[in-house]
C-alpha cells in the first residue's frame, strides 16, 4: 500500500456544525425515529429546541451520544435506562479526570519548583 | 493464517466450563469497549474478544476448535486447518450468529465463513441494479493531538486499521494512513468530521464520514481545560506582596509583560481575555501564581525573614481558633 502521496484532508469541527432535525439525527445514526424518541424519553440526548417532535433541533454531539448507546446496547446487551446511567457516569469519570489532570499538574509543578 | 488462542484472549484455561466462558466474554467485554475503555486498542481487543466467544460459546464450534488446537504447534504461522476438518461439523452455510461478518479476523473466516459467495449477509446485495441505494457508515475513531495542533491548526497523519474485504472474501484489517488538518481551535473531545472518507456506500450510494474524536496530549508547561488554557508561574513572595511586572510565556509561543497586582494570594488566577483556543468562541488564558519561597540556606534570606518574624504582627492562622 503506498502512503506516500497523500492529500491533506481538511477536516471540520462536528459540534459547531448546524443542528439537526429528527430525521437526519435519524439518517447519520441509521436509526428510526422511535429509538431516537426514547433515548430523549431517557435523557440520554435531549433536543435544544422545539416543542413537538417535528420541531426538534439537535446538537451535533447528539449524533455520538446516539451512536454511543446504540453501540452499548447492542454490543453488551444494556437495556436503555443502564445506558442512560452508563453514558452519564462516563460524563462523570471525564470530567473528573480532566479535574485530576488539573491538580496534577500544580502538583507537578511544585514538585518541579522544590527541586530547583 | 495466523493461528488464535481463543482461550488465552478469554484468560480461560482449555476445559473451562461454559458458564465460565460466558463470564469471561462479559467481563472482557465491558472492559475493553470502545465506548468505555480509553486505552487506544480497546476497538481490536474488543473485536478479538468478541470473535473468541463467537467461537467458544458454541459447544460445536467450540469442540472443532479445540480439536485444531492439537494439530497447531507454537511458532507456526502457515496455519492451515486439515482438508477435511469441516465435514464432522455442520456449519458449512454461515457460521455467524451475531454481529456484523466484517468484525472476525480471517483466522475466524477460514474456520468458520462458511460459503462466502453465497452469503447474502457478507457481500451486500446491490449495485445499482438492485434499486437499494443507501449512504455508507460513517467510521469513528480517535485521535491524540498537541496544544500547538489546535492552536495552528497543523497537519497531522492519522494511522487507522479498517476492516475490509480483500480479493479472496477474506476480512484482513487494513491500515490507512490519513494526513488530515487539525481544525484550529478544536478542543477535547471534540469530533473532526471528514466528509467521505467512511464506508463505501450501497448501490452507488455516497460513502459515509470519519469522524475522529479528539483528546489532547499532556502538555509540560500549560494546562487545558475546555478552551481555556493555563499556566502555573511562580514568583517571589516579595512579588506578591508589592506587586510586579513578569514576563509569562503565551500559548502561542510569544512572550509577555504581565503585571502582578499588590497582594496576590497564592493561587492568584490572572485572565488573558481570548488567548486560549482559538474558534468563535475563544478562550481564555490563566496565568496560575505560585509562590515560591527563596532557599533559607541563604543567610541574607533568613535574616530578612527572622526580621520579619520578630516584627510583623500577622497570624495567618486567626481564623482557626
Amino acid at each position: 500500500m503506498s502512503t506516500n502521496v497523500m492529500n491533506i484532508i481538511s477536516g471540520s469541527i462536528l459540534e459547531e456544525e448546524p443542528t439537526l432535525n429528527l430525521a437526519e439525527l435519524c439518517q447519520c445514526c441509521q436509526t428510526p425515529a422511535e429509538f431516537i424518541i426514547r433515548l430523549v424519553d431517557q435523557g440520554v440526548i435531549a433536543p435544544l429546541e422545539g416543542e413537538s417532535t417535528r420541531q426538534w433541533r439537535f446538537h451535533q454531539s447528539a449524533q455520538i451520544r446516539t451512536h454511543k448507546a446504540l453501540r452499548l446496547r447492542q454490543d453488551l446487551g444494556i437495556n436503555l435506562s443502564g445506558v442512560a446511567l452508563s453514558l452519564e457516569l462516563l460524563d462523570e469519570i471525564d470530567s473528573l479526570k480532566r479535574e485530576l489532570n488539573q491538580f496534577k499538574h500544580i502538583a507537578e509543578n511544585q514538585l518541579f519548583d522544590s527541586n530547583s | 493464517m495466523e493461528y488464535k488462542d481463543y482461550y488465552e484472549i478469554l484468560g480461560l484455561k482449555k476445559d473451562a466450563p461454559q458458564d465460565e466462558v460466558k463470564r469471561a466474554y462479559r467481563k472482557l467485554a465491558r472492559k475493553y469497549h470502545p465506548d468505555v475503555s480509553k486505552e487506544s486498542d480497546a476497538e481490536v481487543k474488543f473485536k478479538e474478544v468478541g470473535e473468541a466467544y463467537e467461537v467458544l460459546k458454541d459447544p460445536e464450534k467450540r469442540e472443532a476448535y479445540d480439536q485444531l488446537g492439537e494439530n497447531w504447534k507454537a511458532g507456526q504461522d502457515g496455519f492451515q486447518p486439515p482438508p477435511d476438518w469441516e465435514q464432522n461439523f455442520d456449519f458449512g452455510g454461515g457460521g455467524y450468529t451475531q454481529g456484523n461478518a466484517e468484525d472476525y479476523s480471517s483466522f475466524f473466516e477460514d474456520l468458520f465463513g462458511g460459503d462466502r459467495a453465497s452469503s447474502g449477509r457478507y457481500h451486500r446485495s446491490g449495485g445499482p441494479s438492485g434499486g437499494f441505494q443507501a449512504k455508507g457508515e460513517n467510521v469513528r475513531a480517535k485521535i491524540m493531538i498537541d496544544l500547538e495542533d489546535s492552536l495552528n491548526g497543523t497537519k497531522q497523519s492519522v494511522k487507522m486499521s479498517i476492516p475490509e474485504i480483500n480479493e479472496q472474501g477474506q476480512v484482513v484489517s487494513k491500515h490507512r494512513t490519513l494526513s488530515i488538518k487539525i481544525p484550529k481551535g478544536i478542543k477535547e473531545g471534540q469530533t473532526i468530521r471528514l466528509s467521505k472518507q467512511g464506508n463505501p456506500g450501497h448501490g452507488g450510494g455516497e460513502p459515509g464520514d470519519l469522524l475522529i474524536e479528539v483528546a489532547f496530549n499532556p502538555h509540560k508547561l500549560y494546562n487545558i481545560n475546555e478552551k481555556d488554557i493555563s499556566l502555573n508561574v511562580p514568583v517571589a513572595p516579595w512579588e506578591a506582596t508589592l506587586g510586579a511586572k513578569i514576563k509569562v510565556p503565551t500559548p502561542d509561543g510569544k512572550k509577555m509583560d504581565m503585571k502582578i497586582p499588590p497582594d496576590s494570594q497564592q493561587g492568584r488566577k490572572l485572565r488573558l481575555k481570548g488567548k486560549g483556543l482559538p474558534g468563535k468562541n475563544a478562550g481564555d488564558f490563566y496565568v496560575v501564581l505560585q509562590i515560591t519561597l527563596p532557599p533559607s540556606s541563604n543567610p541574607k534570606v533568613k535574616e530578612y525573614n527572622e526580621k520579619m518574624r520578630d516584627e510583623i504582627d500577622f497570624n495567618p492562622r486567626s481564623y482557626l481558633f
